[in-house]
């Protein structure tokens, strides 16, 4: 446990350095981004009085190390270009990317669950289409996928809008151009160990008690398939985030994602680093989730 | 070819197969084969590995396999036809009318649930019993096939549970329901010779109370302590069978008489166990072909010269964290010596600290306390960058030889890495490849092949000439036929033996098996829980064993009726 912490300590600090060189090493002027950004016709006095306030005419390692002690006691700063706290703004913003990244989660693993089970039951046919429409649907880039639906479900069919309007309705699009390349993936994945599995003894063992198929994979084979795909859910719920900056901007939709394009684009430093950190934390607290899942599941570890 | 039944009576056949056949895609794997087992019989389906006994035995649970064609003019369980029966009949007769043992319930019994919930699956996929009642049947099956604190036991996962309990839980398992039908595929192959004997016992006496089984084995002297009749099968076919008395005194086919010759036990040091010409020494490795057949006794009572000591070891001591915490004494005080041209045994049951002892003896693992010397030099505590120089004159070879290759190597590259050091090119490199093959009899045609498409045999001897590639002095060998059949074993042996003479390699060699050891050893030391509890010449120690420890362990090896 102290390990992890550790480890997940290091994480957000190697997050934040990573995050402050890569947005301060973009040619240009911060002090621009605070006065309105590159567009804006601010006054070199303007400019100068800016940089002195901000610390923008410190050498960078002076700005990092106070960036640094100020992140360490929890502060995530104010936005050079909305000024406002950093904290409330994406506390705000926050709930609508869990609840899209999580719903993504949850559906992905019912299709490849779905898709794993029919396709090892339906014989070679079953595992050939099942395995086409994985690799397809893993393929799939978001943005694609995304106008792709539009077309279908907006513009066609017009039973769902484009864009997220607030309530389940306009959920269903976003969370389901995540979901579907998150499901292809995990089906690959599921399938293939629900197929190791199927072969195992014990199997047999079971089936020559009288189990049926469906009992086979469920009271058995699921538990040990499911744990490499439980393992990888951690790392599929960052990419899932990072996959909301494409969606939420796509269906115009609140969230870090957008927040967080903007910020970058308006080159609003203390606002990426904020947005970065609590993916990582939300990465590394999703991490810890699945391991203890994975320990729940597969009590061996614990005692071996 | 097709084997009579063994008995006529068929009021009491809890079994019965009438000319089966079973063909995979066109391929037939079992043709012809007819056999009865009646109730309080056992019958022993005897045959290596691919020769269809565990298709022919799986066909009466209507689990041959997926895209397997199963004909036959009858095939009947516990009194009632099984032919053309649908999935749904078949699921209700499995667990009630047959019962289906296999071997190593490590993996045989769901590995992540407890074991008490298997056998319990039984009840409920059958019986309309609630759970309080499904729980009291459980703990009493389990007391009932021998497994101490059953109630406890019930909980735990098979990983928790020593081998000869989880193989007692996988038994009560698929006896839950009383089937008249037990089948019991390899039932004691992944066992120590003790839990293997009381495993055997357990199986009579369900055949003492009425059950009929069918044992599946590729050890007759195994089946033999059971089995009233054995047929074996070879390519699909029964080639003989007769009352078991019968068949291991007096075999007329030429495969029975081979799987008899093969058995190690009792058969003195240098006999020959395989006949010569078996197909897989086909290139020229006439040498002393002669002399193999020929039983020479000249190393015996030698213990009076003074033979060079090539691996010597001095109070070895090695202890593991457990993973609760606390420490596990795997190896202590280990002592031996080990005589050019030799070889040492070292048997023991699982867990006793052999291959601690041979990872000790190869300077994979550091002592503790001792040390390991070798041809007279320090081999242990001293860099690992002086003790390479030393590295070339002990080589080794394991019991999982395809796990110890690269799976992406084919045997050529596994051997030139192994002659080269690694730098898979040098001078003569290829000519000593061929050399290396011929010395453990291997085609040439083999050597673009990868180790998942050879044998167990074959893989066996690409370990072993990988072994020889550095022209060792000192082979260790840890549990080297473990997983070979008795008939590839023996060919093994066979070679491990002939390359002995010829090369003057000194052997470590380990093994859970006294019939091995005892075929292969001039010395041997006998371990139990990291000690070495007797240790002298082979000869003496089995004919006269002084501690109680080698007195059981000899009791349960598994020998052919006298």
């Amino acid at each position: 446990m102290l390990v992890h912490s550790a480890g997940g300590l290091f994480v957000l600090w190697a997050v934040a350095t990573l995050t402050f060189f890569a947005v301060r090493l973009i040619p240009g002027d911060p002090a621009q981004a605070v006065l309105g950004g590159p567009g804006s016709q601010a006054s070199p006095e303007a400019l100068a009085a800016v940089r002195a306030e901000y610390g923008f005419d410190q050498p960078l390692l002076v700005q990092y190390l106070r960036e640094l002690g100020r992140l360490a006691t929890g502060d995530l700063g104010r936005s050079y270009a909305l000024n406002m706290d950093v904290a409330p703004l994406l506390l705000a913003q926050l709930g609508g990317t869990l609840l899209l990244a999580l719903l993504a989660l949850a559906v992905a693993w019912l299709l490849a669950l779905a898709l794993a089970t029919w396709s090892t039951l339906g014989g070679k046919t079953a595992w050939a289409v099942g395995s086409g429409i994985e690799i397809t649907a893993a393929a799939l880039p978001h943005f694609w996928l995304a106008t792709a639906l539009i077309i279908l479900f907006s513009t066609w069919l017009g039973v769902l809008p484009p864009i997220s309007t607030p309530g389940p309705v306009g959920l269903v699009l976003p969370v389901l151009t995540l979901a579907v390349p998150l499901a292809g993936f995990l089906g690959q994945i599921m399938r293939e160990s629900f197929q190791a599995a199927l072969e195992s003894p014990f199997v047999l063992s079971a089936r020559a008690r009288g189990e049926g198929e469906l009992g086979i994979r469920f009271v058995h084979v699921l538990r040990h398939a499911a744990l490499p795909a439980v393992n990888l859910s951690g790392w599929a719920f960052g990419s899932l985030i990072s996959g909301a900056v494409v969606v939420e901007t796509i269906f115009a939709r609140p969230g870090l994602g957008r927040t967080l394009l903007n910020a970058v684009t308006l080159r609003d430093v203390p606002v990426v680093i904020g947005v970065v950190l609590i993916v990582a934390l939300a990465y590394i607290l999703m991490t810890l989730v699945t391991d203890l899942a994975g320990a729940l599941l597969d009590p061996r570890g614990r005692t071996a | 070819m097709s084997a009579e039944p063994n008995t006529g009576d068929a009021p009491s056949a809890v079994a019965r197969v009438l000319n089966l056949s079973v063909v995979f895609g066109g391929t037939p794997v079992v043709s012809g084969v007819s056999f009865d087992v009646s109730a309080g019989r056992c019958l022993a389906l005897v045959g290596e590995s691919g020769s269809g006994k565990s298709v022919t035995a799986r066909s009466l649970l209507g689990l041959a396999g997926a895209g397997a064609r199963v004909e036959a003019d009858a095939l009947a369980v516990a009194g009632s036809s099984v032919l053309g029966l649908s999935e749904r009949a078949w699921r209700r007769r499995r667990g009630k009318d047959v019962g289906l043992v296999l071997q190593d319930a490590l993996v045989s019994l769901d590995p992540l649930r407890p074991v008490g919930r298997e056998v319990a699956d039984s009840l409920r996929l059958h019986m309309p019993l609630d759970a309080v009642a499904r729980q009291a049947r459980v703990r009493e099956l389990l007391a009932a096939v021998g497994l101490p604190d059953a109630g406890e036991r019930m909980r735990q996962r098979s990983g928790e549970l020593s081998g000869g309990q989880r193989q007692r839980a996988l038994i009560a398992a698929a006896i839950a329901l009383d089937p008249p039908l037990l089948i019991a595929d390899e039932p004691t192959t992944a066992l120590d010779v003790t839990v293997q004997a009381q495993i055997l016992d357990l199986l009579e006496n369900l055949k003492a109370a009425g059950t009929g089984i069918l044992l599946i084995s590729h050890d007759l002297a195994v089946v033999s302590r059971i089995a009233d009749d054995i047929a074996v099968m070879a390519e699909g076919r029964i080639v003989e069978s007769g009352p078991a008395v019968r068949v291991l005194a007096a075999p007329t086919h030429p495969i029975t008489q081979r799987m008899l010759a093969a058995i190690p036990a009792d058969k003195p040091r240098h006999t020959a166990l395989a006949p010569t010409s078996t197909d897989t020494r086909v290139v020229g490795s006439g040498r002393n072909r002669s002399a193999i057949a020929t039983t020479t006794n000249d190393s015996r009572g030698e213990t009076g010269g003074a033979r060079e000591v090539v691996l010597e070891a001095r109070g070895l001591v090695k202890s593991f964290r457990r993973p609760g915490g606390g420490q596990f004494l795997a190896v202590d005080d280990v002592s031996f010596r080990l005589e050019r041209g030799t070889t040492l045994g070292i048997v023991g049951e699982s867990g006793s600290g052999k291959t601690t002892t041979a990872r000790l003896a190869l300077a994979l693992t550091a002592p503790d306390a001792g040390e390991v010397r070798l041809l007279g030099h320090p081999f242990t505590g001293i860099p690992e960058n002086e003790r390479r120089a030393l590295r070339p004159a002990i080589g080794a070879i394991y019991q999982d030889a395809l796990g110890s290759f690269d799976p992406r190597f084919t045997v050529q590259d596994i051997l030139l890495d192994a002659v080269t050091g690694g730098r898979r090119s040098g001078p003569a490199a290829s000519a000593r490849v061929r050399e290396l093959l011929d010395a453990v009899a291997l085609p040439a045609t083999l050597l673009g092949r990868r180790p998942l498409s050879l044998s167990g045999g074959q893989r066996q001897r690409v370990g072993i000439a990988r072994a020889l590639a550095a022209r060792p002095d000192v082979l260790v060998c840890d549990e080297p036929v473990s997983a070979l059949d008795v008939t590839v074993q023996a060919q093994v042996l066979d070679l491990l033996d002939e390359l002995q003479r010829e090369r003057g390699l000194s052997l470590l060699f380990i093994s859970h098996d006294l019939g091995v050891v005892q075929h292969m050893s001039d010395r041997v030391a006998v371990m139990q829980n990291g000690c070495i509890v007797e240790t002298g010449e082979a000869s003496a120690v089995f004919a006269d064993p002084r501690h109680p420890y080698t007195a059981q362990l000899l009791a349960a090896v598994p020998l052919l009726p006298a």
